[in-house]
């Protein structure tokens, strides 16, 4: 039976739901940060309406996405001492740092020159404007690098020493922090795959107002440019998950096994792209397979030896004392399929979208529909690639030093977790529904001003005053 | 020195800068009701602050960041101990914030209203639930031997910390509107000029009253000195700030507010000193600035980074703050 006013289990589901929630929104402004830089910098430098047209048309859907990505960021700085503060005790020397240093590089950086850039069209340079998204754009990258930074430490602990006197994690090398191998690995796989999603957002748009028969010209500038994007952004997501995964089977090993459910420790080790096992997953009834793809994955050689769940399970007994081991296995093995399915599917869409729409061909109603139904498959894979990423660290917080349920706060009730994880059920919820409401509305009105603007020289910016 | 009491002092500037930043934008929320007529009034309100409540939202988040790092066990017992409060002030910035952007892009008047109601709500329940939890920082909370607070939110409810959210929820709604009158034109700065006169009458009594009490709660301490006179600037800055707001002139009343917030807060950090979080239930297990913080090699690594970080900040956003200088006007605004 399970007990529903449990804190920890309470505080699990909160910590999962607000983080994938939040998450909903960061690869969006990530991505579109960026797209949106590069296209404001060809207006720019052309001098072409056009370009102008697709940076306020795709601005203005990164903000609505920034406001809720921000607030939601709030909960997740807070929900460390509330919901964890045995955790928040034990490893805030270490873990504090590069959460401090994300506010005070990049979060200001961002939270200043978005609201410059959103009200300083009439106000600033060309130059200076231009100026102040790319600033948001690295402080948005920025934050990241330090996030990522602090999870790979849970994922990864370095650069500390145990102190003895008070059991806590402290500092020693912060270089050793922020330079993380799971960190370098991690950070490049994130941003890109964020560029994806980008890119997917940007070719549904597009693929809408073609399908109407509107702004054909704009449109398809905007189509190429996010199906290239979306095309190169793959390519670099393939690349570092290669990366990523190499370093993961040197920091968790246990968690490269459960990504492939590989419970006997084997050289040469197959990859199952689909599988399906007994009810209890002690055993395969059947599997699709390609030969030594796992151990080329964990080792980069065809007949390296990947550990088994059950070898790494027995080696941790011995370790770390009695107690199971393992993740959830159909839950790693299953996300770790899905965000690299999803992927490779968003990828091929973006290529059959440029495809089919070679030298200005357009007779193409299907592709359309095709490409704006992918516009979320980058963002699935973000979360699944997330779920994989904690869910395959358990049953520990922090790998080897910490297990999820020793973090948990151990004054705050069952009632009190489960009356905040009701309020931000219920609220984010609410903004959800807004949320995909407002973006749809505003890539179906498209930019404001379709009018001739005139190009960059000629331009009055009285007309560009952006007000609340 | 050592640098866990110059982090006791970063901290401070930090939460000194976010309720003098964020403390306007909560006053300009709470003054929709009483200083417009129609939409296009609230909309030059609200885009008085548009640009910069984001970046002064972020202060908080950077404020706790900087905890968390520098004392983490002080940290940890004040977000698990005040869980209830925080989780309000949670809900209410996250509701006004998106409110801002969510107000202008909907179906008719309804939606716009709607928007309205929670950036007051997201207004007034965070002026008031930090005040609550400032007061009862000092005053003491039931705290155990592993530094768990072991009370609940009818803990915090009590008569001190009750009108220590009164006093910050009068002198955010202040500084709000003597914020409004130095950003806008015409009868939005009047009718903010005469509203902000009145709420400053009913701060000086309201907020003398709580500085009194919490002098009384400190006497024997030894350096009450510091108390006495940070309270006394505070009552003194308040004072100005109503006769510069019915001089009509709004740049020093708003300095003279920002400085009456300062102080305040300088008052309640004097108080705190050396602890940082005081034990009702013995105090051999108050957190202390020595005792609460991180390790000598966190706090250097962190001094070097707020000293490279902090001067930068401060330049573009007092910049930024430059850019958007001028008043808004009705004019401004595009009708809709």
């Amino acid at each position: 039976m399970i007990d529903w006013l449990d804190p920890l289990l309470l505080a699990r589901w909160q910590f999962g739901l607000t983080t994938l929630y939040h998450f909903l929104f960061v690869p969006l402004t990530i991505g579109m940060s960026l797209l949106v830089a590069i296209l404001q910098t060809a207006w720019y430098n052309t001098g072409k309406v056009h370009y102008l047209h697709l940076t306020r048309l795709f601005g203005k859907i990164f903000l609505i996405n920034f406001a809720i990505g921000v607030v939601t960021g709030i909960t997740q700085e807070f929900q460390f001492g509330m919901n964890w503060s045995e955790y928040s005790r034990f490893v805030g020397d270490v873990f504090g740092a590069p959460l401090a240093m994300e506010g005070l590089f990049a979060f200001f950086l961002e939270a200043t020159f978005i609201g410059v850039w959103i009200f300083g069209w009439d106000k600033l340079s060309a130059r200076m404007h231009l100026a102040s998204i790319w600033l948001t754009t690295a402080a948005v990258s920025l934050s990241a690098y330090f996030i990522i930074a602090a999870n790979s430490w849970m994922q990864n602990p370095v650069g500390y020493e145990l102190n003895p006197e008070t059991g806590r994690a402290e500092l020693n090398d912060i270089g050793a922090v922020l330079f993380n191998p799971i960190a370098l690995n991690a950070f490049p796989h994130t941003i890109v795959a964020s560029i994806m999603f980008a890119g997917t957002v940007m070719v549904a748009v597009a693929a809408y107002h073609l399908s109407k028969g509107n702004h054909i010209d704009t449109m398809r500038s905007a189509l190429k440019f996010g199906a290239f994007a979306n095309i190169i952004a793959f390519a670099g997501t393939f690349l570092t998950g290669d990366g990523l995964s190499l370093a993961m089977t040197i920091a968790q090993p246990m968690k490269m096994a459960a990504a492939e459910a590989l419970y006997e420790t084997t050289s040469s080790a197959s990859f199952s792209i689909f599988s399906w096992g007994t009810p209890d997953g002690s055993s395969e009834i059947f599997s699709l397979r390609i030969p030594a793809l796992l151990s080329l994955l964990s080792t980069h050689t065809l007949n390296g030896t990947v550990e088994g769940l059950n070898d790494l399970q027995a080696q941790y007994s011995d370790l770390y004392g009695v107690g199971d081991y393992m993740p959830i296995i159909w839950l790693t093995y299953w996300s770790f399929r899905w965000m690299i399915g999803l992927g490779i599917f968003a990828a091929l869409v973006s290529t059959a979208v440029l495809w089919v729409t070679r030298a200005g061909r357009r007779q193409a109603a299907w592709i359309w529909k095709v490409a704006m139904w992918t516009a979320p498959i980058p963002m699935l894979a973000s979360l699944v690639g997330w779920t994989f990423a904690e869910m395959g660290r358990q049953p520990w917080l922090v790998f080897g030093l910490m297990k999820t349920e020793d973090g948990v706060s151990p004054y705050v009730t069952g009632w009190e977790v489960l009356t905040s994880l009701v309020v931000f059920t219920l609220i984010y919820g609410v903004l959800a529904v807004i949320e995909y409401r407002l973006i749809i509305k505003a890539a179906k009105e498209g930019p404001d001003e379709w009018a001739e603007l005139g190009d960059r020289k000629t331009i009055d910016p009285a007309k560009l005053a952006t007000v609340y | 020195m050592d640098l866990n009491y110059l982090w006791f002092g970063i901290v401070g500037f930090l939460f000194i800068g976010y309720f003098i930043l964020d403390g306007f934008d909560f006053g300009v929320g709470m003054s929709l009701p009483f200083v417009t007529r129609n939409d296009q009034e609230r909309r030059v309100v609200i885009n008085t602050i548009g640009p910069i409540w984001d970046l002064n939202e972020t202060w908080v988040i950077v404020g706790g960041a900087s905890l968390f790092a520098a004392f983490p066990l002080w940290y940890a017992t004040l977000f698990s101990g005040f869980y209830l409060a925080l989780l309000l002030i949670l809900a209410s910035l996250i509701l006004r914030g998106v409110s801002f952007e969510y107000r202008h892009k909907g179906h008719g008047a309804k939606w716009t209203g709607l928007f309205d109601t929670f950036i007051m709500i997201g207004s007034v329940v965070p002026a008031l639930l930090w005040g609550v939890a400032f007061a009862n920082i000092i005053q003491g909370v039931p705290i155990d031997a592993d530094g768990n607070f072991t009370g609940n939110l009818l803990t915090l409810l009590n008569p001190y910390g009750l009108l220590g959210g009164v006093v910050t929820l009068a002198l955010f709604f202040m500084h709000g509107l003597i914020y409004l009158a130095l950003k806008t034109t015409g009868e939005i700065r009047e009718r903010a000029r005469s509203l902000a006169t009145i709420v400053g009458l009913v701060a000086v009594p309201v907020g003398g009253g709580w500085l009194l009490w919490t002098v009384l709660q400190h006497v024997t301490i030894a350096h009450v000195g510091f108390i006495i006179a940070f309270a006394g600037l505070t009552a003194l800055a308040l004072v100005a700030a109503i006769i510069m707001v019915r001089l009509g002139r709004d740049g020093s009343a708003f300095i003279a507010m920002a400085l009456t917030i300062a102080f305040a807060l300088l008052t309640i950090l004097s108080a705190l000193f050396p602890n940082v979080m005081p034990s009702s239930t013995d105090p051999s297990y108050s957190l202390t600035i020595e005792n609460a913080s991180s390790s000598p090699y966190t706090l250097t690594v962190m001094t070097w980074v707020a000293a490279f970080a902090m001067p930068l900040v401060l330049a573009y956003q007092g910049w930024t703050f430059w850019v958007f200088r001028k008043r808004v006007t009705r004019e401004m605004i595009p009708v809709s």
